[in-house]
């Protein structure tokens, strides 16, 4: 499938900020499930952006504004083609080893409840069963629910609350998945709902998990299913704060507005 | 200044440096015949001299955790350690290896993890630790060195017995204090020093400076452009950043300083903004940049480690070189000199013991009276405790923290750290002392001769942090 993806984020501040650096994570990698046709990630000042890979392997671009402003523009225009793989990732770079994303971080620190969500699916028989059932269960405990919590939740908070968005169900699901002792990561990136409207679902959030036999697995709790053809995946790290799609500092104190219209749409169909 | 060197006395005589009165050792015979020769009252004099010399310079340590007089002095004992060409070059060899095994080491957690597979180092000990930065995965630091100022803290056990408590891989300091006891021995004692021929020190900025320039990024055209990267004025150190910056010639800045445009960082000055090559930074990775690391920083520069990882600057020392001198790492160096280098160490290791493994935290809690316990993670010598020193309920108290969190904790057994004579109220007595020597990576390894004694004033006491009550002596690196 293919499909195109374009965003823009606008920046508006009420009085102008003397400089703001952003580092941006929204460029997906061809994999075995996705292929690159054409990808762009620039700014009303910047017409090509500084890029580096960083240790996860995702590809970073750098947007930096160093004069006073109030106002400023991101934007990503790409094309890749997709193609289902059960939610297995093969061939994607692979820089840290499966062992690594069993570390727990402030964001994936396992509670009381996410403890007993583990094991409420440990007695299933193998490992991607418990995953499967983690799955489903991760999405009953906590109900999607923009605005429920923090960009910076953590599992256990997001769980007390019983509602969330997609990067809540995300450490829920990589919590519990590491108390089982299966290494398991965040993943940043774009959805396609098959709608043309503007959907802010389209940037999405989901987990990964490490499966013998079968490598990296990917599970999305929030729409309690593996990624298919639709997904695109933009970035990994170990919970939100290292695979942030966007992570910015400002200086000054003004107030800013925030605009982001993402469209996934499929290339050359209908839709 | 950071560090740990913690110990203590054992049963066995601890080694003295300078001898018996009858059977001086050579190297200081000169101190003997000038201790022999002063009579108390110069000497005192001596003390009060050299305490008026370094308040009037200004050098001061803000302890932590002691209320009133947060600038404190060091104490400065004006009795010299003296050791002789031998004995250093066999420490400095022993320094070179290694320091070159722990770059090694660095170079190889963040590549291809050799040493985990070749099952020498459990993986998750260096996975899991905080120490480990992901950031740095598949990064190629310029000339491969990770740790470019290493501060290695050594005991001496015996006359050729030099060995590492811990390795100091991030941003050791003590260095100033190094420079500023030897200029304040030159005023206070140059008759002594025409009566020796003791190596210099003074070298040490140019050596600092030239280092740091040759690991300058690839990309650097014409003559690097050096800063020194502070956290401010508050912070307990920032004396010797503010002296080491000035000897070296090269700009000191805080934070907000620098801004990073393109991935490229900028100094901003009276002129203009100036690019900048390489930064010895003096922050600690947490909090060099908002935008990769602690957001809630605001001491560092945003987006730093952009301009890092792209290779448009240096920092010195590197990102993530804290897994190297993790407490629960540092059972494994002499490992790495036999992986990385092929060599037998030359300096000795301590006998580490990591409670968070369960054989071993039972003979840890079965031995705590004779051991050494300390945080894994602490500095400072702060949260440890000496088994042999402790009273029932301080180990009782211990033994409980073990159990809660014993991978927290590792130990040791208590050392016999060899003694020099020192000053001290009732006269001349010896002393427990450390030593830490500065060791500079860059297209080459130099080690200026000697470093930072510390010695334990308290009679009996084997804490010589300066946190903890211990003063600094002059160390002397006699040429043949």
């Amino acid at each position: 499938m293919r499909l195109h993806v374009r965003h823009q984020t606008s920046y508006r501040c009420d009085s102008p900020v003397g400089a703001a650096i952003q580092t941006l994570r929204l460029t997906p990698r061809s994999y075995e499930g996705l292929r690159v046709v054409q990808w762009q990630v620039w700014s009303d000042t910047h017409r090509e952006l500084p890029i580096f890979a960083d240790g996860y392997g995702n590809l970073t671009h750098c947007h930096a504004v160093n004069h006073p402003h109030a106002t400023a523009l991101v934007f990503v225009e790409g094309e890749v083609d997709t193609a289902t793989t059960h939610g297995i990732v093969r061939g994607a770079p692979e820089p840290l080893p499966p062992l690594f994303f069993l570390r727990p971080t402030k964001l994936t620190q396992p509670d009381p409840a996410v403890a007993a969500l583990a094991r409420q699916v440990a007695p299933q028989g193998s490992v991607l069963k418990q995953l499967h059932a983690l799955l489903i269960a991760v999405r009953e405990k906590l109900d999607y629910l923009p605005g429920a919590t923090d960009v910076a939740a953590a599992a256990g908070e997001a769980l007390a609350a019983g509602a969330g968005v997609c990067h809540d169900h995300a450490h829920v699901f990589i919590a519990a998945s590491r108390l089982l002792g299966i290494p398991a990561r965040y993943i940043g990136g774009y959805l396609w709902t098959g709608t043309e409207s503007r959907e802010y679902q389209a940037s999405h959030a989901w987990a990964e998990a490490f499966v013998h036999d079968l490598g990296w697995v990917g599970f999305d709790p929030a729409n309690r299913m593996c990624p298919t053809e639709a997904y695109i995946r933009t970035s990994v790290g170990l919970d939100y704060w290292s695979a942030a799609p966007v992570r910015g500092v400002r200086r000054g104190t003004a107030a800013e507005t925030l605009a982001v219209a993402v469209n996934v749409i499929q290339a050359g169909g209908d839709q | 200044m950071s560090l740990t060197a913690a110990e203590t006395r054992s049963a066995a005589l601890p080694f003295d440096e300078m001898g018996t009165a009858e059977n001086c050792r050579p190297q200081y015979q000169g101190i003997q015949q000038w201790l022999a020769e002063t009579p108390a009252e110069a000497l005192s004099l001596k003390r009060r001299e050299a305490e008026l010399l370094f308040r009037r310079i200004g050098i001061t340590f803000a302890v932590y955790s002691e209320g009133g007089d947060l600038e404190r002095l060091i104490p400065f004992d004006i009795i010299p350690r003296v050791l002789d060409a031998a004995e250093w070059e066999l420490v400095s060899r022993g320094l070179r290896q290694r320091v070159r095994a722990l770059n090694a080491f660095l170079h190889d957690v963040y590549h291809g993890r050799q040493i985990l597979r070749a099952g020498l180092v459990p993986p998750e000990l260096v996975l899991h630790n905080e120490g480990f930065r992901p950031e740095m995965q598949d990064f190629e630091p310029a000339q491969g060195v990770y740790t470019h100022v290493a501060g290695i803290d050594l005991v001496r056990l015996g006359p050729r017995d030099f060995t590492v408590l811990e390795d100091n891989c991030r941003t050791p300091s003590g260095v100033s204090y190094m420079l500023e006891n030897r200029e304040a021995m030159m005023r206070l004692f140059p008759d002594l020093f025409a009566r020796h021929r003791v190596a210099s020190v003074s070298h040490y900025p140019e050596d600092l400076l030239e280092t740091l320039q040759s690991v300058a990024p690839a990309n650097c055209a014409g003559e690097p452009r050096v800063a020194l990267l502070t956290p401010g004025s508050y912070n307990s150190a920032y004396y010797e950043h503010s002296f080491l910056a000035d000897e070296m010639g090269v700009e000191i800045v805080e934070g907000i300083d620098l801004f990073v445009d393109d991935n490229i960082v900028y100094m901003r000055t009276t002129e203009g903004p100036k690019r900048v090559d390489v930064i010895y930074r003096r922050i600690d990775d947490d909090f060099i940049d908002p935008l990769t690391f602690r957001p809630d920083s605001v001491i560092g520069t945003p987006g730093l480690f952009n301009a890092y990882r792209s290779g448009n600057v240096t920092l010195a020392n590197g990102i993530g070189a804290g897994i190297a001198d993790d407490k629960s790492i540092y059972r494994y160096v002499p490992a790495m000199i036999r992986f990385y280098l092929g060599e037998e160490p030359i300096l000795n290791n301590v006998r580490t013991y990591c409670c968070g493994e369960k054989e071993e935290l039972a003979y840890v809690l079965e031995h705590l009276d004779e051991l050494v316990v300390k945080e894994a993670r602490g500095s400072g010598g702060y949260g440890m405790l000496i088994g042999p020193q402790a009273t029932r309920e301080q180990l009782a108290a211990f033994a409980a923290k073990l159990r809660t969190a014993p991978q927290d904790y590792i130990a040791q057994p208590t050392l016999a750290l060899s003694t020099c004579p020192t000053c001290v109220d009732s006269g001349i007595a010896p002393r427990h002392v450390d030593l830490r020597p500065f060791v500079l990576v860059g297209k080459e390894i130099r080690i200026v001769p000697g470093g930072l004694t510390r010695v334990a004033l308290r009679e009996g006491s084997l804490v010589v942090n300066s946190s903890q009550g211990g003063g600094t002596k002059d160390t002397w690196v006699l040429e043949d």
